[in-house]
């Protein structure tokens, strides 16, 4: 496949040389999974279609729920929900991580009540939200975004905290103090961790999303998974659960794009 | 290393021109330094005591002694990075202040930072008045004085670590201080290198007249480049604790000088003594 495509002068690193090589190389698992599945569904036939459909029965019950409108519905809602609850998580965790990380007196009045609430596993808050916000779209975004929160929080805090000291010390020795210190060496310095923070966040909002619709919902991807379960339609959860997958990764691909760039210029 | 011809050339055009006239957009106005009864204690521990003297401008001062004698210390002190000093500190004709605007420093490691690039670090160390014209102006000259013109876009990373350093210089220089305080700005360099660098040191302060307070440990690089030399270190007639005034002695013959020259070799012999080592 390579040998046609590279050309002599990128000899070394032909697989980089080769458009796209590197999608190609990550694709390879994926369909090798499709083809066992196909192979174990269909020609074997190990695996009744209640427990395990073939692929084209998935993409069936797609293209069914796409046609009656159905699949837009649940997606779109999904990724609404996901992008509010990061978005909100995401930036109260840059502030209240930049306040912590810069103000010594507010990281020994706040940190230890922070880290307490850190340490209660999040989805026990779930009851409390029902009953405080209930579980409509607020409820569902509000738990997304405390999903969100920490990991952006803990890695603008630890970040700023561990800015290498021989910068700032040198900054300051230049005449730079206050916003100016902080726009040009401490938030530079932290722009690489805190986009691992946020990447990491992205995925945690995607398990709170599972999270809230499979406990209350009408729509959405969870809503999608608790209703096939109830309805035995092993196609259509399979579905869901490729859905998510492929939603997951698109998201992380695109903040991975955007992370670069950061990098090019910050890093 | 692919600049070094550009150093050389550089370096003998300088040479052959003296006295080289001061340019306009890099000369300091060059201050006194004079220390009275400086001393500083960390955690009641005493590392400096009873440090007087007075350094004259232009004048340029190596501070030796073994290590963790306090070297460091009292350059900090002078660029008002420490406030912990007990006694005086005067620059020109005030005391010395927090972060004092008329010193620079280079520090022992260049201190660059990652996501810029060389200009942009150099333009780090531009006084705040200046206009945005001038601060470019003093910028290309600057990179021109320590042969970076053209890694001028590149960042840290691109260059080597005596060219980060000869940047760290020029972010220094680029505040025109009244004092340069070096932090053995040197000491992480090859020894090639090294020679390199205290050659373009003595080119810019030919250039600048900038008064220059510069830490080592390296004997041979105090006596190629100071006119004096404070060697600090505990004094054998007294027991107490912390580094004092052990000398302070001026260097024979002017400057650039011949590395082998003999008539510094009874030196020599004298401050190895003082900082305890055996020069044979």
């Amino acid at each position: 496949m390579t040998t046609t495509l590279a050309t002599p002068a990128a000899a070394p690193g032909r697989a980089k040389s080769v458009p796209g090589g590197r999608i190609l190389l990550g694709a390879a698992v994926p369909l090798l999974i499709l083809g066992l599945w196909w192979l174990v569904t269909g020609p074997l036939d190990l695996f009744t279609p209640t427990q395990l459909p073939a692929p084209q029965r998935v993409l069936d019950a797609g293209v069914g729920l796409l046609e009656d409108g159905a699949l837009f519905a649940h997606v779109g809602i999904s990724v609404q929900r996901v992008l509010f609850g990061f978005f909100f998580g995401a930036v109260a965790g840059l502030l209240l991580g930049s306040l912590l990380g810069l103000s010594r007196l507010a990281d020994g009045l706040l940190h230890p009540t922070v880290g307490a609430f850190r340490a209660v596993p999040s989805l026990a808050w779930v009851p409390l939200i029902l009953l405080w916000v209930g579980i409509g779209e607020d409820g569902k975004v509000l738990l997304i975004a405390i999903g969100a929160f920490f990991p952006v929080f803990t890695s603008v805090h630890s970040a700023l905290r561990h800015v290498d000291p021989h910068l700032v010390e040198a900054g300051r020795a230049f005449g730079y103090h206050g916003t100016r210190l902080l726009t040009t060496v401490q938030l530079p310095a932290v722009v690489p961790p805190v986009f691992s923070g946020l990447r990491l966040a992205l995925a945690q909002s995607w398990l709170f999303l599972v999270a809230a619709e499979l406990l209350a919902s009408s729509e959405g991807l969870g809503f999608l998974l608790i209703e096939s379960q109830n309805n035995g339609r092993v196609d259509r959860l399979l579905l869901a659960i490729v859905l998510l997958a492929i939603l997951g990764k698109t998201t992380d691909a695109l903040l991975g794009i955007i992370e670069r760039k950061a990098l090019k210029t910050w890093a | 290393m692919t600049s070094a011809p550009a150093l050389d050339q550089r370096h003998s055009a300088a040479a052959s021109t003296q006295p080289v006239v001061p340019s306009e957009t890099v000369a300091s106005e060059s201050l006194s330094v004079s220390f009275n009864d400086v001393g500083r204690a960390f955690d009641g521990r005493t590392v400096l005591r009873n440090v007087s003297l007075t350094v004259t401008p232009g004048e340029v001062l190596a501070i030796l002694g073994s290590s963790g004698c306090g070297k460091s210390t009292l350059l900090r002190a002078v660029g008002g990075l420490d406030e912990g000093f007990t006694g005086d500190i005067v620059i020109g004709d005030s005391a010395v202040t927090r972060y004092d605007e008329r010193t620079a420093v280079g520090f022992q490691e260049p201190r660059l930072l990652p996501w810029r690039s060389i200009r942009r670090n150099v333009e780090l160390g531009l006084p705040r008045n200046l206009s945005k014209a001038e601060g470019q102006a003093r910028v290309v000259e600057l990179l021109e004085l320590v042969g970076l013109s053209d890694r001028a876009a590149l960042r840290p990373r691109e260059i080597s670590g005596g060219m980060a350093q000869r940047a760290s210089l020029a972010r220094a220089l680029a505040r025109q201080p009244g004092v340069l305080l070096l932090d053995e700005p040197f000491g992480a360099l090859d020894a090639l290198t090294r020679l390199k660098m205290q050659d373009l040191l003595l080119d810019i302060h030919a250039q600048t007249g900038t008064t220059v307070l510069l830490v080592t440990h390296d004997v041979n690089e105090a006596l190629q480049l100071a006119d004096r030399i404070l060697l600090l270190g505990g004094r054998r007639s007294d027991t107490a604790e912390g580094a004092t005034v052990k000398s302070l002695v001026p260097v024979p013959g002017k400057r650039p000088r011949d590395r082998a020259a003999t008539d510094l070799a009874q030196l020599r012999s004298e401050l190895y003594a003082g900082l305890g080592v055996d020069s044979r």
